[in-house]
């Protein structure tokens, strides 16, 4: 049995964890509005690569055998499945060809956390440091940018975010990129007026920087909304501990007290 | 080699013809809309609204673009980009790179790489920007940090051009 200085520790230490979720959730809430509201532009941002790929009819599912898979998460946790939502799909993609030449490229510390053990050799490139501030488009160009001068040359490439749906739902997105020699050598592009290569790649290069910022508002949108999520729910669950733990420090108390008047009155009582 | 292009060529010229061909007025009138997304990473100026016209400069020259133009691919060149609006009035922004594509069913997307409205600009702040990048450019030790600056200066003195 809990002595009373062991429930009132606890008691206290609930509390202390309650006070800190609430303010993570008023915190998260405040970056959610932003958010969001930066969300509405990125948006149709990111609509413009993906309505060419449309047009040109790019959309067969096969995958070639320089595979990229680019994911997105960031570096702080405590906000739901977000990050191990992606990592999921990446583990079950790669579970189904372990022997495929599919590289991994991984925003954010939490990704490579997760995959680390796993997938390790397949590691391309790691940023981490991202996730403190709502990202930027500097960020999205640099990841681009990392991209194209590396060694290894994707013909395919899919891009894994969560994509903001509304406060309590998100839906983890692999949005598949083209290379320049894919969209150069595409039937459709003939149909385009005055191409010429260079135009391909300036465009596609560009146009990779735009889809991975688009993706990555919708990411910090989806993540700061988990995280609102998650923090309302510890919140939710401490105010429980701490009720139970309250009825617990009550009674333990009533209970010394008739403990300690036991003992003086029959002390008493021995005496006369 | 040269066999496989030309027949390249001769395609891409046939595709041209079918295309002329199915552009006439009958069939340009249901589609006599533009709907242009234009934006900046900070702001969407248009989110798929309907506009006349608009003016792009590109690498490949400045062009205009009207309801069923040919589906083009272009990147932008800093410069001003001119939109007409449905009631008749034009609105003019500053552009400084990006991509230009217009689709088969008249959609138009702009995504500048930094965008803004003609009046925001600073005329002064782009001459002190382009004195800097000029230094910049003498200053340049490597290739690639001497096509940046250029890059630069070329865009301040676009600015210059506009805000005059």
């Amino acid at each position: 049995m809990a002595t009373l200085k062991d429930v009132a520790l606890r008691l206290r230490s609930v509390k202390n964890i309650q006070k800190i979720t609430k303010s993570m959730k008023m915190v998260s809430a405040a970056k959610f509005a932003r958010a969001e509201r930066d969300l509405k532009s990125a948006r149709s941002y990111g609509e413009g690569a993906a309505a060419l790929y449309k047009s040109m009819e790019l959309d067969s599912e096969e995958k070639k055998p320089n595979h990229m898979m680019i994911a997105l998460c960031s570096d702080r946790g405590l906000c739901g499945a977000v990050h191990s939502s992606i990592c999921r799909t990446i583990k079950a993609d790669l579970a189904e060809a372990p022997e495929s030449n599919t590289k991994l490229i991984l925003v954010g510390d939490k990704a490579r956390a997760q995959l680390q053990r796993l997938h390790r050799s397949r590691f391309l490139l790691v940023f981490t440091d991202y996730g403190r501030k709502p990202p930027q488009f500097i960020e999205a160009a640099h990841i681009a940018r990392e991209i194209l001068n590396n060694d290894f040359q994707f013909e395919t490439a899919d891009l894994l975010y969560n994509k903001f749906r509304s406060v309590i739902s998100y839906e983890t997105i692999k949005e598949p990129l083209r290379s320049v020699d894919v969209i150069a050598n595409s039937e459709k592009i003939l149909s385009y007026d005055d191409v010429d290569h260079e135009v391909v790649r300036s465009y596609q290069e560009f146009a990779l920087a735009n889809s991975i910022y688009a993706a990555m508002k919708d990411g910090a949108a989806s993540e700061q909304s988990a995280r609102m999520t998650a923090m309302d729910n510890a919140s939710k669950n401490a105010g429980e501990m701490i009720d139970s733990l309250t009825l617990t420090y009550n009674r333990t108390r009533q209970a010394v007290i008739t403990r300690e008047l036991i003992e003086i009155i029959s002390g008493a009582a021995a005496l006369e | 080699m040269l066999s496989a292009r030309l027949t390249r060529q001769l395609v891409r010229f046939n595709g041209r013809v079918v295309l002329q061909q199915s552009r006439n007025y009958a069939d340009a009138a249901p589609a006599s809309q533009l709907l242009l997304t234009f934006a900046s990473p900070n702001q969407a100026f248009y989110s798929k609204q309907n506009v006349k016209q608009v003016d792009v400069p590109s690498f490949s020259g400045n062009f205009g673009i009207l309801p069923s133009h040919v589906p083009t691919i272009a990147v932008i060149k800093p410069g001003i980009v001119t939109v007409y609006e449905e009631d008749g009035t034009t609105s003019k922004y500053f552009a400084s790179s990006g991509n230009i594509s217009v689709n088969a069913d008249s959609t138009v997307q702009i995504l500048a790489e930094e965008a803004c409205p003609l009046d925001q600009l600073d005329a002064q702040a782009a001459r002190e920007g382009l004195e800097k990048a000029n230094q910049q450019v003498t200053s340049a030790s490597s290739d690639e940090a001497k096509a940046e600056a250029q890059a630069a200066a070329e865009c301040y003195e676009e600015i210059i051009k506009a805000t005059n």
